[in-house]
């Protein structure tokens, strides 16, 4: 039966990536290499699939279906947390910044890693010892269980809802961009896909599709790194100095410093990209999203969940340990895959495909394999963007099965059903219903979402994260006097203050003031281009008067540009929330918003008398730090 | 989560061997994440207001900041390596004693 249904949906995948083939637009693979993409592709589906297949068999409970019954190893879980965290923004964003912007494109990279340091610490081992399926289960632990349910459930939903939603849109463009399928279409394929991983196979299928995702991940990382450092024999200096003195990057900086980078010499600019300061302009900005990242990650629901997969706490500290050395090396080396594309493909050909630096990676492949031309080039290019692809679908696993637990699990077991019993079979019925529920709606509002900017979702999940979640889960763990009213309060002051301030934060799109930018460029336009036309006439050599003719290209295109967002917003004069200008400067609300979700557990905890949390501190206590019963039960 | 109550865990929680390792690891673990986290944090505050330090070329182009940046990943292997090791060879006998005489402690017969 079962099978028969995996039978279709393969069918239905297939069909749909027949249907893609004639809608077909130009990315970044030539027409004539699509065969070779597509190849590519289908060796990774058809394994992946083969692996669903096998764990299908193996799924009879709920504890094999939201954890893989316990039974999944340090080293694995480990391979499974990479493939689950390392997502395409930050496999392909960070290379991507590295290759535009250098230094801080890196300096972003370090507070990924970090951030496993508390997950390490104070939460991986705690939560194995005391939960079961979900990040609910912990809050319930002691605290009211219906009320924590319910808040902790919405939290789930939420921040799983942003990023996902971040997810498919991002996954989508990135197809399109890469091989050209239309949008919709990307969509639909990488929604059917995951909710045949999840449906079937559960965590035991999710948890391998991570694991086959992050492996190749690092493969296609390690052969570039190779391809890369190998002409500088391996010598770090070397290779720095290969990129200061590379002209496309003292051009990038050039265009960066504008005006201020005259007086510079080449050497000079090239060795700026090495330096601070050419992405993050706003030092309390960066340093608010460190600490969205720093203590986001710990609340990240799908992350949580990982650490129910494995047997003991033990297992745990072993995974989030190869999780480290996994996802560390990984950022290490992003260094080289974002200066190594900065220097053979240039900035300027890496905006050309997009604007945002997502690219460099992949065209780095094409260009260490041969170039456009090449049969290896697009056999890299192809093998990076099935990387691609595989990390969206396998981000996307994990998260639907996330919500899908905090639904079926904390909401219909948890609390509609509380008072009966719940059979095995119907556990794993509701999971299953929710899970088709939670795929069909990230499917639905990927296509609806189609255009819109995206980025600071991710952003925003992690700051509900650190807001919600975090303070949530640390206090009960570890302040005795932590109870109901601090985890219902905290849980809605965190998430209501991080989304809330994003809705009045620079985020947002503000028509007013989109409109007096493009008025300015209009009005300026006409001096622009005479001043343009007359240094046209005064150059003598044919570089320069190339390049003034660029230049007045551009500035008409600026126009167009301009007039565009001038018609757009013609009948608009506020953002989505009514307000003119942002009220709030910072483009991440962690600074604000992580302190208020601790004072509110703080203080919904002191303000609220709850005779469970109390007598429950004990136990609580005893078993997060000694994993007794926890590993009693493992053991049997 | 009912199975808790045939134990004792007040009996357990005042247990000095219990006291030991609670207290071992609280220090340690804080200790740890409080420099991480300082650590982690002072290479933006450096970024944005100590820009001419990182600047500052120590090995052919490669500058204080690079090397600064590069410091912070062998930090965090650092403390994860520490404490693996404390707690691979000291926490876990402390819980696994525990565990082992759960019922002696807390029995309610």
């Amino acid at each position: 039966m079962r099978r028969r249904h995996l039978a279709v949906l393969v069918v239905g995948a297939a069909a749909a990536a027949a249907v893609a083939t004639p809608a077909l637009a130009q990315g970044a693979v030539a027409d004539k290499w699509r065969w070779l993409t597509f190849l590519v592709f289908g060796v990774i589906i058809a394994s992946t699939m083969f692996v669903t297949f096998l764990a299908a068999k193996r799924v009879k409970s709920a504890a094999d279906f939201y954890t893989a019954g316990g039974g999944v190893s340090g080293l694995q879980n480990g391979w499974a947390i990479a493939g689950d965290y390392l997502s395409a923004a930050s496999f392909l964003g960070i290379a991507g910044l590295i290759s535009l912007y250098g230094y801080d494109g890196f300096m972003y990279s370090v507070g990924w890693l970090v951030a496993y340091i508390t997950v390490l610490l104070v939460i991986a081992e705690p939560c194995r010892n005391i939960g079961k399926y979900t990040l609910a289960d912990i809050l319930a632990y002691r605290n009211n269980p219906r009320a924590t349910r319910i808040v902790g459930a919405l939290s789930v939903i939420t921040v799983s809802t942003f990023y996902l939603t971040a997810q498919m849109v991002g996954g989508g463009v990135l197809v399109k961009t890469l091989i050209g399928i239309d949008y919709e279409i990307s969509v639909i394929v990488v929604g059917v896909l995951m909710l045949g991983y999840v449906l079937f196979g559960g965590m035991v299928a999710t948890t391998w599709v991570q694991i086959i995702k992050a492996v190749l991940l690092v493969t296609a990382s390690i052969i570039l790194v190779m391809f890369v450092w190998v002409p500088y024999g391996f010598s770090f200096p070397s290779f720095l100095n290969a990129v200061v003195g590379d002209a496309k990057v003292q051009g990038q900086v050039a265009l960066l410093l504008g005006d201020a980078s005259r007086t510079m010499t080449p050497e000079q600019l090239g060795q700026r990209f090495l330096e601070p300061g050419l992405y993050f302009k706003a030092p309390i900005d960066q340093i608010s999203l460190g600490m969205a990242l720093v203590f986001g990650t710990a609340g990240l629901p799908h992350i949580l969940m990982r650490f129910f997969t494995v047997p003991t706490a033990k297992e745990a500290r072993k995974s989030v340990i190869w999780a480290m050395a996994i996802i560390g090396g990984f950022y290490v080396v992003t260094i080289f895959l974002g200066m190594g594309a900065a220097i053979n493909v240039g900035a300027a050909n890496i905006k050309l495909v997009d604007a945002g630096g997502n690219m460099a990676a992949p065209l780095l492949a094409q260009y260490v394999g041969g170039g456009a031309d090449s049969l290896l080039g697009n056999l890299f290019l192809a093998f990076v963007a099935a990387v691609a692809f595989a990390t969206i679908v396998a981000v996307v696993a994990g998260l639907v099965l996330a919500a899908a637990s905090a639904i079926a699990h904390d909401l219909y077991v948890g609390v509609v059903r509380s008072n009966q019993e719940v059979t095995p079979q119907e556990q794993v019925k509701a999971a299953r219903i929710a899970t088709v529920a939670v795929g069909a709606l990230a499917i639905g509002i990927g296509i609806a979402a189609k255009g819109q900017n995206v980025a600071h979702l991710v952003a925003l999940a992690f700051a509900v994260a650190a807001s919600a979640n975090f303070p949530c889960v640390l206090l009960t763990l570890y302040w005795r006097r932590c109870n109901t009213g601090g985890i219902v309060l905290g849980m809605i002051v965190g998430t209501l203050t991080a989304i809330g301030l994003v809705l009045v934060s620079p985020n947002m799109t503000y028509p007013k003031v989109v409109k007096a930018t493009a008025q300015g460029v209009v009005n300026a336009a006409p001096a622009r281009e005479a001043k343009l036309a007359a240094d046209l006439a005064a150059a003598s050599d044919d570089a320069t008067k190339a390049k003034l003719q660029k230049a007045i290209d551009g500035v008409a295109k600026d126009v167009v540009v301009a007039k565009a967002n001038l018609d757009k917003f013609k009948n608009d004069e506020t953002s989505i929330v009514g307000l003119e200008k942002p009220l709030f400067e910072l483009r991440n609300p962690g600074l604000v918003s992580i302190p208020l979700g601790f004072l509110a557990v703080i203080l919904g905890s002191l303000f609220y008398r709850d005779r469970r949390a109390n007598d429950m501190w004990d136990e609580l206590y005893a078993r997060q730090n000694t994993g007794i019963l926890a590993a009693r039960a493992a053991a049997h | 989560m009912a199975q808790g109550s045939t134990l004792d865990w007040q009996r357990i929680v005042a247990d000095p061997r219990f006291q030991a390792l609670h207290r071992k690891k609280t220090s340690f673990l804080w200790g740890l994440m409080v420099f991480s986290i300082v650590y982690y944090f002072l290479l933006p505050i450096g970024a944005a207001y100590f820009q001419d330090i990182y600047k500052i070329k120590v090995w052919g182009p490669v500058n204080v900041g690079l090397l600064f940046a590069l410091s912070e990943f062998i930090v965090a292997w650092g403390i994860a390596f520490i404490y693996s090791r404390r707690a691979n060879s000291e926490f876990d006998a402390m819980a696994g004693e525990l565990i082992r005489d759960a019922e002696k402690i807390g029995g309610r017969q």
